[in-house]
C-alpha cells in the first residue's frame, strides 16, 4: 500500500494548455455562479452583459472588431519600426516613434513648399535614407560594441534631437495628411451585415492592404536575400558577422532605412486618419505592449501582437469602458501586455532564450 | 580557389610552399599599459599548417584578432599577399580572403546549419537583392550554384544530419565543426583556426585533426592555427611559433621547437 500513496498524483497543470483552460473554465464558472448570487448586479455587468450585447447586436461587434483591426494594422507596422532594428542590432529604438512622426512632417512640409506629392514621397525618402547614415556615422558608429543600455540611451538622444529639429523646420503645430494629393481614398462603404449597418472607412482599408503588401515584402527580404541573412546574422553575433565578411556599418545604415521607409508610411496612414502632430509620438510607445505581446525579434510577433492589442483595446473600451466611466483604452493595453508577461515572458513568438550554462 | 576546387572527392591539390603569404614584422599590442605582444615576428608560407602555441595569456589570440584585423597592432606591419596592410576592418580582411573560426564557439545561434553556412557564401553573391527577394532569375540561378558549394561542404564536413537544426541547440563539438564549414564557404586562401579541438573528446578531436589535413591538402588552404594539445600540434603543423607573455620565443618545425630549451622551461616552469 504504501508505494501507491508515494506514487505522485498525475499532474494536470503540468500542460500550458491544459492549465490555461481549466483556470478559463474555473474563471467562467465562478463568474456566472457568482453573478447569480450578486445583488448589486456588478458582477452581472461585467462578466455577462456584454456577451449578450454581442450576441444581441452582431453588427455593433463587428463594426468594433474592424475598428480594432484597422488600429491593430497601424500598431503592427510602428511595431515593425522597432522590430527591425531590434532584431539587426540589439537596440531598443525608442526614437522610432518620432521618426514616423519626423517623416509625416518632411513629406506634408515638402508638399507645402510646393513640390508635387509622389515627388515629395521620394524626396523624403531621400531623406529617411541621409538621417539613416547620419545616425550609423554620428551614434552607432562611436558607440559600437558599447552595452546595449548606452545605445538605447543613445536613441533617446536621437528622439530629443529629432523633436526640436522638426519643430524649428516645420513649425509645431499640427498639419493635414496630403491624403487627396497621393491617391488615397476617402470616405466609407457600407456593409450591410447582421441586419444592420457596418461602415468600412475606405482609407482604413487602403491602410490594411498597404501594411499588409509591405509585411511580405519585408519578410521576403529577411528570409531569402543574401542581406536578410546578413541581417539575422548581424543580430546573432557581431564579431561572427565580421569574420565572414559582413560590414556591420552597412548593415546598419540598411536597417536604419528599412526602419524609415516603415515610419514614412506608418506616418502616411496614421496622418490620413488624424492629423499629423507631434502626438503621434506617444501613439507610437503603444508598440511596446504589442511587442511584448509579439516579441521583440519577430516579424508575425508583431503583427499579431498589433492585431490582439488592436482588437482588444476597443472592444474593451466599447464594452467595458462604460462601467468605469470609459477611457480604458489609453491604458489596456498595457494591461493586456502585463498579462501576457506573467506567462509568456518571451512573447507569443519571441525567441526563447537558449543558453548553454 | 574557385568553385572548381572545392571539389570534395577531387584529388589532391599541390602542395606550394614556398612563398610567403603573409608576414608579420616586428608588431606590438598594447591595451593602455598592458602589452598583449611585444615585437614579434613571423611569417606564413603558401600551403603550410603554421601552429601559434604558448601558454595561457601569451597573447595567441591576440595575434589572430591582429592578422583578421579586429585588433589593430599600435607598432610593426603586416603584410599579406605582398601588400603592406594599414587599418584593415575584419569584413576587408574577410574579403582578401581570410576566414577565421574562434576560440568560444561565434555562431549565429538562431539560424540552421544550412543558413548559417551560406553566410560565409555572402561576400560571393552579388546579385541584386531585388531579385532574390522574388526568388526568380539571375539570383535563382546564383543561390542554387553556391548552395551546391555549401552542400559539398556540409558532406565534407559529415553534419548532413543537423543540416536544418539551429546551431545553437547542437552539442559542442558539432558547433565548432559548424563554424569551420562556415569558413570553408568563403573559400579562404588563409584559414585562421582558434583552438579548433578545445573541449572536445579524443574521438572529436581526431575528426577535426582529419578535417583540418584534409582541407590543407585537398583545397591547399593555408591554416594559421592555435591549439595546447601538443600532440596534435606536433602531428598537424609543418612549423611553429611559441609565445610567451607576449614575446616570439621560438619558431621552426615541431622538432626544434620541442627541442629548445625555452620552450620547455615555458611549458614546465623553471627555477630562477
Amino acid at each position: 500500500m504504501s508505494d501507491v500513496a508515494a506514487r505522485p498524483a498525475p499532474n494536470l497543470f503540468a500542460k500550458g494548455w491544459v492549465k490555461t483552460g481549466l483556470i478559463l473554465v474555473a474563471i467562467v464558472a465562478a463568474a456566472i455562479l457568482g453573478a447569480q448570487f450578486d445583488d448589486s448586479g456588478t458582477l452581472y455587468k461585467v462578466f455577462i452583459d456584454p456577451f449578450q450585447q454581442m450576441v444581441q447586436a452582431p453588427d455593433l461587434l463587428a463594426q468594433t472588431i474592424w475598428e480594432g483591426l484597422v488600429s491593430g494594422v497601424l500598431y503592427a507596422l510602428i511595431a515593425l519600426g522597432f522590430v527591425l532594428i531590434f532584431k539587426a542590432s540589439g537596440v531598443f529604438n525608442f526614437a522610432q516613434g518620432i521618426m514616423v512622426v519626423f517623416a509625416a512632417l518632411t513629406l506634408v512640409g515638402l508638399y507645402e513648399k510646393g513640390v508635387p506629392a509622389f515627388l515629395a514621397v521620394i524626396l523624403t525618402l531621400g531623406v529617411m535614407f541621409a538621417l539613416a547614415v547620419t545616425i550609423e556615422r554620428v551614434v552607432l558608429r562611436p558607440l559600437v560594441n558599447q552595452p546595449d543600455i548606452i545605445l538605447f540611451m543613445a536613441t533617446f538622444g536621437i528622439t530629443y534631437f529629432l523633436i526640436g529639429f522638426g519643430e524649428a523646420l516645420f513649425g509645431g503645430n499640427p498639419k493635414q495628411m496630403i491624403a487627396d494629393q497621393l491617391w488615397l481614398p476617402k470616405g466609407a462603404i457600407d456593409l450591410k451585415l447582421f441586419g444592420g449597418l457596418v461602415s468600412l472607412q475606405k482609407i482604413d482599408i487602403a491602410a490594411a492592404v498597404i501594411a499588409s503588401i509591405m509585411i511580405a515584402a519585408l519578410a521576403a527580404f529577411f528570409q531569402y536575400t543574401r542581406i536578410g541573412r546578413a541581417l539575422r546574422a548581424v543580430a546573432d553575433s557581431h564579431k561572427a558577422a565580421l569574420s565572414v565578411g559582413i560590414s556591420l556599418n552597412q548593415i546598419w545604415v540598411i536597417v536604419w532605412f528599412t526602419a524609415g521607409i516603415v515610419a514614412l508610411i506608418t506616418g502616411i496612414m496614421w496622418g490620413a486618419r488624424s492629423d499629423v502632430s507631434f502626438a503621434l509620438e506617444i501613439v507610437a510607445l503603444k508598440a511596446l505592449p504589442v511587442l511584448i505581446l509579439g516579441g521583440f525579434t519577430s516579424i508575425p510577433g508583431a503583427i499579431v501582437g498589433g492585431l490582439i492589442i488592436g482588437i482588444g483595446e476597443k472592444m474593451g473600451e466599447f464594452y467595458w469602458g462604460p462601467l468605469i466611466g470609459g477611457g480604458i483604452e489609453s491604458w489596456l493595453a498595457y494591461f493586456i501586455a502585463l498579462g501576457f508577461l506573467l506567462f509568456r515572458p518571451q512573447g507569443l513568438f519571441g525567441d526563447k532564450i537558449i543558453e548553454r550554462i | 580557389m574557385n568553385v572548381e576546387t572545392m571539389n570534395v572527392t577531387g584529388e589532391p591539390l599541390h602542395r606550394d610552399k614556398g612563398d610567403v603569404l603573409l608576414s608579420v614584422d616586428n608588431i606590438s599590442l598594447r591595451f593602455g599599459g598592458v602589452k598583449a605582444i611585444s615585437d614579434v615576428s613571423f611569417d606564413i608560407r603558401k600551403g603550410e599548417v603554421r601552429a601559434i602555441i604558448g601558454p595561457n595569456g601569451a597573447g595567441k589570440t591576440s595575434m589572430l584578432n591582429c592578422i583578421n584585423g579586429f585588433y589593430h597592432p599600435q607598432e610593426g606591419q603586416i603584410t599579406y599577399k605582398g601588400v603592406r596592410r594599414a587599418k584593415v576592418k575584419p569584413h576587408q580582411a574577410a574579403a582578401d580572403g581570410i576566414a577565421r573560426t574562434f576560440q568560444n564557439v561565434a555562431l549565429f545561434k538562431g539560424m540552421s546549419t544550412l543558413d548559417n553556412i551560406m553566410t560565409g557564401r555572402t561576400l560571393k553573391m552579388h546579385r541584386s537583392f531585388f531579385w532574390q527577394a522574388l526568388r526568380h532569375g539571375p539570383a535563382m540561378t546564383e543561390e542554387i550554384e553556391h548552395r551546391k558549394v555549401v552542400e559539398d561542404i556540409i558532406d565534407f564536413l559529415q553534419i548532413q544530419h543537423i543540416r536544418k537544426l539551429p546551431v545553437g541547440k547542437l552539442p559542442y563539438g558539432l558547433q565548432k565543426r559548424v563554424e569551420l564549414g562556415r569558413a570553408l564557404a568563403m573559400e579562404p586562401e588563409l584559414l585562421l583556426l582558434d583552438e579548433p579541438m578545445a573541449g572536445m573528446n579524443l574521438e572529436e578531436k581526431e575528426d577535426m585533426c582529419r578535417f583540418i589535413l584534409d582541407v590543407n591538402n585537398q583545397f591547399g588552404t593555408t591554416i594559421a592555427l592555435i591549439e595546447h594539445d601538443m600532440g596534435v600540434v606536433m602531428d598537424l603543423s609543418d612549423r611553429v611559433v611559441v609565445l610567451e607573455y607576449g614575446r616570439k620565443i621560438a619558431d621552426g618545425t615541431p622538432d626544434e621547437v620541442k627541442a629548445n630549451q625555452k620552450v620547455i622551461d615555458a611549458y614546465l616552469g623553471v627555477a630562477h
